[in-house]
């Protein structure tokens, strides 16, 4: 037996812009019997390891691990919190499985945007406490600056970034679990209120409610169950910098550090042809074409040119964020890895219905956890 | 799949202080240099970074794993944080087992923080938001309510009298002495522990560890990696059993008296160890030591019990006969503690499993424990009284 | 060993060494979902509610949506009396910021009358006017509630319990 491990299980409540009628603990549980009736498991006897992947200041409680075990089924059961994405937490259960003493593990993130008022202090509170937090300007500036450096050095038109935002909002009307289908037009978006130049409010993805719990498990795991497993054939995550001064400011350092483990691992040499969907963060819209190009996908300043050539519709080579991506979905901060990574098991298993890729056999999901974070994470998953 | 053989090479440690000059950024430079030297490492040998720190109400920042970085060697790396509340900084270092045990990397630095002394006026006001945010809140609970609750519950189940839970800060202030991180290294008497302030009866404050700021650092590896860097036996550590459990969130449901969940997390180390008997008598004797979670003396004794190291209700006369001190037929916290080296939440935890590799390689100074010291257990608690973790590690000449 | 990190005395720390002082403004409005809404509900009109499993043939307070235990959904709402039974208490004289009080709060966890198979109960309060040496784990108690114009649906609503026991 090899020691392969595969995604066999999908949950997703959401994404709405707001969920008010469950509480948090209720919204995740939602998505957890979604994802073990998927994954044909009982979470109370089957399951051997669960990850939670949720900040303190974003549910406002500190040590928020303590209200994780109950609502996925890990009350008295090894249970441990990663801060951080959900692909991050797919790699701690992918680590966890590959040491032969776990078979069958949960991994969980969740957004609950609307219960927090103040989500600008809360990014805000991310900064340098010493010299950076002082500058009263919004987390989005540091999106801003990036932007700037990166349409100039890409030579990437602002025609370019637009559109990206026009295809996932349009791409997200066929996803029933999006927040922010919108038939937008270019001219909505080079229209929209100016955030800090360049950054203009409609290439922001707007926050939303939603939870995704995702069963991995080994090959001894998978047993005779009958699932339809999406095997992970390379994960990685990587850091660059948290400091302004330190951080690669010209390219999306984070991306290009742990694409290369992830096609290592699964012997990619050429992800443009070897891979069929990609899900890439679009947290704002110039970064999804700043990702494909760190990630090797696209050459510096390609991006742009293939999304207007329609290269990467739904139609297209290469379809990008056929889920709509986070400004699609909504931004649900911990939890977009696993959107993406949701997305990409819908395709190759088929199960994408409007938005299916006819034949799609790869995929790739990659998340960013945000300003004013440099770091990234990567998933290369294959179909059955 | 079999996992691969993980040794710890080497610890660093910080001073624990009350309040430090440092940044928690700096101090996390201190613990993770020191380990990378004493490793005879550099940064550049290191394929992942693993940071271990409890609430960012403490530093004061938010995605405190991303801030923290830099300072744990995290540049340019794969870095990752998990975080099991107090149970973090022994469950750090078995992140870094199953990081390296997987494959993924051969050589990882675990580095556990807290800056507790960042949040003011007090940590206490830190610890409010960890109550459930619906119908707890409202109250006004502060931590040492619940201690106090679990402490009495625990006393009124098996009779304990306070004489023997007051000889746990005894033995393990006096211990701190010989500590180079320690706050709190002090030979006190029985007496003034059972008349130090009354907090929250039966809590009073020498039964309480100090809130502190430090950070500890750890540098894991797989076998072949040792060689490789020429590593001799005598300075590893190998990773011998771990174990990790959560209860549920519903505290005031749970039977106080014992912690089950800590119970489900050791007998899930020894299992992996291959100890399948777990009777208190055997599992003392396969032991050289122990050091189990201190932040309150009671809680040394419960997790004692929980580790089933002793019977129920039978840690606390153990201790007060002087079968735990240093010098006893089964020590326990050699190292002095939280009680006595201090509480920076994480870093704390990080102390404890610091201590099983300092005594496995002899390096445990005027510390060190009498004869052959050839497997040490380390354990942390946390959360809402839910969280048990356990780390088994064994000398480096041990099969 | 040679460890490092500088100590700072309470003054150095206070009043001579440089710092930044930040005061964060977060707020949060959480909801409150289902099962809790219900509590809460009915802890505005007097009442203590419960759930009550099926599958696993208990009953539980506070209420929830979902079983812990066996993980199905729980949907059938139990009135409990308003009485209980001192699972553990302690004297608090120590505040949420650390400062100390004259008198003692006494915190105590209530194991609400009616719930099974073991008792379950919330965290609360006990009339802190009661006797020191009266109080004992185990002993009966009963809430004691806000008028009910007073009441907001929150756990203050009730105000404390108080010992249903005299001797």
């Amino acid at each position: 037996m090899t020691n392969k491990v595969a995604i066999i299980g999908v949950g997703i409540e959401g994404f709405r812009s707001s969920i008010r009628e469950l509480s948090y603990k209720e919204m995740v549980y939602q998505a957890a019997v979604k994802a073990y009736s998927d994954a044909q498991v009982n979470p109370r006897d089957d399951v051997d390891t669960f990850i939670s992947c949720e900040e303190d200041f974003n549910m406002g409680t500190s040590i928020t691990d303590e209200y994780a075990p109950d609502q996925i089924g890990g009350a008295q059961r090894p249970v441990h919190t990663i801060t951080g994405d959900g692909i991050q937490g797919m790699a701690a259960a992918y680590m966890q499985i590959k040491t032969g003493m776990f078979d069958i593990a949960v991994v969980e993130a969740q957004s609950r945007a609307s219960d927090i008022l103040t989500h600008n202090q809360i990014q805000h509170f991310a900064l340098d406490p010493l010299y950076v937090r002082q500058f009263d300007a919004t987390h989005h500036t540091a999106a801003a600056l990036e932007k700037q450096i990166y349409l100039k050095r890409s030579n990437t038109s602002e025609d370019a970034v637009a559109e990206v935002a026009v295809k996932n909002h349009n791409n997200a009307l066929f996803n029933p679990n999006a927040a922010y289908g919108i038939k937008a037009t270019k001219q909505d978006i080079l229209q929209s209120k100016m955030i800090a130049t360049p950054l203009r409010s409609g290439e922001v993805s707007e926050s939303a409610d939603g939870a995704v719990v995702i069963v991995l498990a080994s090959e001894k795991g998978i047993g005779n169950r009958d699932v339809d497993p999406v095997w992970i054939n390379g994960i990685s995550y990587a850091t660059n910098s948290p400091n302004f001064h330190t951080r690669d400011w010209q390219t999306a350092k984070y991306a290009e550090l742990c694409a290369k483990k992830a096609y290592e691992m699964a012997s990619i040499t050429n992800p443009k042809s070897q891979i069929d969907v990609f899900e890439i963060d679009d947290t704002y819209a110039f970064k999804e074409l700043q990702h494909l190009e760190a990630l090797g996908i696209y050459e510096s300043g390609e991006a742009g040119k293939a999304l207007l050539n329609g290269e990467l519709g739904r139609k297209g080579s290469n379809p990008v964020n056929t889920s709509g991506g986070t400004i699609g979905m909504g931004n649900g901060h911990d939890v977009n890895g696993l959107q993406r990574v949701a997305e990409v098991v819908h395709q190759l298993r088929g199960h994408a219905g409007k938005r299916q890729i006819s034949g799609a056999k790869t995929g790739l999901a990659f998340s960013w956890r945000g300003v004013p974070t440099t770091a990234g994470a990567i998933a290369v998953l294959g179909g059955n | 799949m079999s996992s691969k053989k993980v040794g710890m090479v080497s610890v660093g440690l910080t001073r624990f202080n009350r309040r430090s000059k440092e940044t928690p950024k700096e101090l996390a430079y201190y613990s993770s240099k020191m380990a990378l030297d004493e490793a005879g490492i550099t940064r550049k040998d290191l394929d992942g970074v693993i940071i271990g720190s409890a609430p960012d109400a403490f530093d004061g920042v938010h995605q405190k794993h991303e801030y923290l970085t830099d300072g744990s060697g995290g540049f340019n790396k794969p870095t990752m944080r998990g975080y099991v509340g107090g149970g973090t900084g022994v469950f750090s270092p078995i992140q870094g087992w199953y990081s390296v045990a997987s494959g993924v990397h051969d050589v990882v630095m675990v580095t556990t923080e807290e800056k507790m002394s960042s949040i003011q006026p007090s940590a206490q006001a830190g610890f409010l938001t960890i109550f459930d945010n619906l119908i707890e809140r409202p109250l006004g609970p502060n931590l040492v309510w619940i201690f106090a609750l679990e402490m009495k519950r625990y006393m009124e189940t098996y009779g304990i009298p306070k004489e023997h839970i007051a000889s746990v800060s005894v033995k393990n202030k006096g211990n701190a002495i010989d500590h180079p991180s320690a706050m709190l290294g002090k030979n006190f008497t029985l007496d003034e522990v059972l008349n130090s302030e009354i907090l929250c009866d039966p809590v009073r404050l020498l039964d309480i560890s100090p809130v502190a700021d430090g950070a500890v650092s750890f540098v894991m590896m797989t076998e072949e990696k040792i060689k490789e860097f020429g590593i001799s036996k005598d300075d590893v550590a190998w990773v011998d059993g771990v174990g990790w459990n959560v209860d549920t969130t519903m505290w005031t449901n749970r039977d106080l008296s014992y912690p089950k969940y800590v119970e489900k997390a050791a007998k899930q180390a020894y299992n992996m160890a291959g100890q399948k008997d777990h009777s208190p008598e055997v599992l003392r004797k396969w032991l050289s030591f122990a050091e189990p979670y201190d932040p309150f003396n009671y809680k040394e004794l419960h997790h004692l019990e929980g580790l089933q190291l002793f019977a129920k209700g039978e840690a606390p006369k153990a201790a007060f006969d002087g079968v735990t001190a240093r010098d006893g037929d089964f020590p326990v916290t050699p190292s002095g503690g939280l009680l006595g080296v201090g509480n920076p939440i994480a870093a704390a935890a990080g102390m404890k499993s610091a201590e099983l590799y300092l005594q496995l390689t002899g390096k445990a100074g005027k510390r060190q424990l009498s004869g052959d010291v050839t497997r040490g257990l380390a354990q942390a608690w946390g959360d809402l009284m839910q969280v048990g973790t356990v780390l088994i590690l064994k000398g480096g000449r041990v099969d | 060993m040679d460890v490092r990190g500088k100590r700072l005395t309470l003054d150095e720390f206070m009043n001579t060494e440089l710092s930044v002082k930040h005061y964060p403004e977060m707020e949060y409005n959480w909801a409150t979902g289902v099962a809790i809404t219900k509590f809460l509900k009915g802890l505005k009109n007097g009442k203590i509610l419960g759930t009550y499993c099926n599958d696993c043939d208990r009953t539980v307070c506070p209420p929830r949506m979902f079983c812990e235990e066996c993980f199905n959904p729980m949907n059938h709402y139990v009135k409990l009396p308003d009485t209980g039974v001192i699972n553990t208490f302690s004297l608090a004289f120590i505040r949420t910021d650390a400062t100390r009080r004259e008198k003692a709060e006494i915190p105590a966890v209530i194991d609400i009358d009616g719930t099974s198979i073991s008792p379950s109960g919330f965290l609360h309060l006990i009339d802190e006017d009661v006797s020191h040496d009266k109080i004992k784990i185990g002993m009966k108690v009963k809430a004691v509630w806000k008028d009910e114009k007073d009441r907001i649906g929150d756990i203050t609503d009730i105000k404390f319990f108080e010992l249903l026991e005299d001797d």
